[in-house]
């Protein structure tokens, strides 16, 4: 199963096994990561799961939806590397997978 | 107020507010007891996803569970499923559940949400006529929406129509009863109902507007709906859509302040300091409305009683969010921030045809709410202006030219 590692905006890391299928943002919410909140459960409609890719993985998580662009314009904090975890698909080309959190979600 | 420390916190109630309201307990350090008492058989899930990609097939249970049942074992939460709480001696502080067992608590958190309400009609009874308030409920549902068979959904709020969007997926016939004359009547304005209607229409959905329901139909199995001007709609299945009433019974039976649910302060405790009320059952007062008495069926309802008393319980204040909803129909998605209810003019983003567009409503001067289709910007912007107490001009925030972003960082 994959493997995600999870890094605390504190530095506190959480690896994970995340089943492919799911979001980046359901793992860390079923293992209870703490800094995802992810309010709406993974419906983008409340910004709460952000995330800053590891630069490496940029390539294999691929682009920001239009959707989930216009979200992350009204967040904290944004970077380039800046994503919705909710929208990051888990797949076996993510395994070993490096997210950080921003220091807040809201 | 004090109230002593607090070693023991039962809650009552395993939906959302509840396994939120446990979860987020552990997460603040607290290191006493956490006992959550629900009477469904599995740990908190999440209900949104019911009437959207559960009812549907897309996700499964596993998926629809807020966490794993393990993770309760994890954090040393007593998860008591299956299990009915029945009494509150507020004098002993005890919870009696059924069978007669008692479980002392320091405080007391009661999320019981709402019950569904039952059509009040002959033949409501009968098989095929469903409610839909559990992930139970849909697993009944699920086995019988089949391509073609005949739907009758009564209620044309957002549950009843995103029912019918998915049943129309399903390639099922739909036909929605409402007894008001246009649908959402008691959500959103009539220009945005009138989109939605027109949606639905396009997709296939029969509406009778101002229809009432008299008697359900059939013998053992429904086989329709007969209506007061003796109309009589063909059904395999009817879906009562009606809403909820708040379960309020533990805390009548208890003798606490009850009105449209059970009424707290800002900090979600009820007329016992020692006993708060989240989530669907409960009537707070709203930071961000004049401190209107309000009971919000909603997530962000849940989750911000969850948040407050979790807060509260381990010394730690929480910033509320604005008021914040959201519905998906085929293709559509409609996220809302704000309280509508009493405002006096409407402004438009971006226009229907697009089906893209945001309604901005307007109590005098200020911006009260917004409904946004694929709109998420003019969403969030919005939001986050009400949330901060700031306005936009109507004027401004109608033009289009400008980003949504650049008008919230300008506005006062």
């Amino acid at each position: 199963m994959p493997k995600i590692t999870y890094i605390e905006h504190n530095g506190k890391e959480h690896v994970v096994d995340a089943p492919a299928g799911q979001t980046v943002m359901e793992a860390a919410v079923k293992h209870a990561v703490p800094g995802i909140d992810a309010d709406c459960g993974g419906a983008c409609a409340c910004a709460t799961c952000h995330v800053y890719v590891d630069p490496e993985w940029l390539a294999k998580t691929g682009e920001q939806n239009s959707m989930e662009q216009s979200m992350l314009d009204f967040a904290n904090d944004v970077e380039d590397n800046s994503r919705l975890s909710c929208q990051i698909k888990v797949s076996d080309a993510l395994d070993g997978l490096v997210v950080r959190l921003p220091k807040s979600q809201h | 107020m004090t109230t002593g420390e607090i070693r023991r916190v039962i809650i009552i109630g395993a939906g959302q507010a509840g396994g939120e309201t446990a979860q987020r307990l552990r997460q603040g350090a607290f290191t006493g007891d956490i006992t959550l008492i629900g009477e469904e058989p599995t740990a908190p899930y999440q209900r949104p996803p019911l009437s959207k990609a559960y009812l549907k097939g897309d996700l499964d249970m596993d998926r629809l569970l807020l966490r794993p049942a393990s993770v309760y074992v994890e954090e040393q939460i007593s998860l008591l499923t299956k299990t009915r709480a029945v009494w509150i001696d507020r004098a002993n502080r005890k919870v009696r559940v059924e069978g007669g067992r008692e479980l002392p608590y320091d405080a007391l958190v009661l999320a019981t949400g709402g019950k569904p309400r039952k059509l009040p009609l002959v033949g409501a009874d009968l098989d095929g006529v469903h409610l839909f308030r559990t992930a139970q409920d849909v697993d009944r549902i699920r086995a019988r929406f089949k391509a073609g068979a005949k739907l009758i959904v009564i209620g044309a709020g957002y549950i009843g129509l995103e029912v019918a969007a998915v049943a129309r997926q399903c390639g099922l016939e739909v036909t929605v009863v409402e007894t008001a004359v246009r649908p959402l009547a008691r959500v959103t304005s009539p220009e945005v109902a009138g989109f939605f209607l027109d949606e639905h229409t396009r997709q296939g959905v029969r509406f009778v507007l101002g229809g009432q329901p008299a008697v359900i139909k059939g013998q053992e199995h429904v086989t329709g709906v007969g209506l007061t001007d003796g109309a009589e709609l063909p059904a395999e299945i009817v879906i009562a859509g009606i809403g909820i009433a708040p379960d309020v019974a533990l805390a009548e039976q208890c003798g606490l302040k009850v009105e449209n649910g059970i009424v707290t302060d800002g900090q979600c405790r009820t007329s016992d300091p020692n006993i708060f009320a989240i989530g669907d059952c409960a009537a707070r007062p709203m930071v961000h409305f004049e401190d209107r008495v309000c009971r919000l069926e909603s997530v962000h309802n849940a989750v911000e009683g969850a948040k407050i008393v979790a807060g509260v319980l381990i010394g730690k204040e929480h910033a509320e969010e604005a008021p914040w909803f959201w519905s998906d129909q085929y293709d559509l998605k409609l996220q809302i921030a704000g309280l509508f209810q009493g405002y006096d003019r409407l402004v438009f983003r971006g226009v229907m045809a697009d089906r893209a567009f945001a309604a901005f409503y307007y109590k005098g001067d200020r911006l009260i709410a917004v409904d946004a289709v694929n709109r998420p910007g003019e969403y969030l912007g919005a939001k986050m202006l009400i949330q901060t107490g700031r306005t936009l001009a109507p004027n401004v925030i109608a033009d289009t030219s400008r980003p949504m972003k650049e008008l919230v960082a300008s506005a006062r």
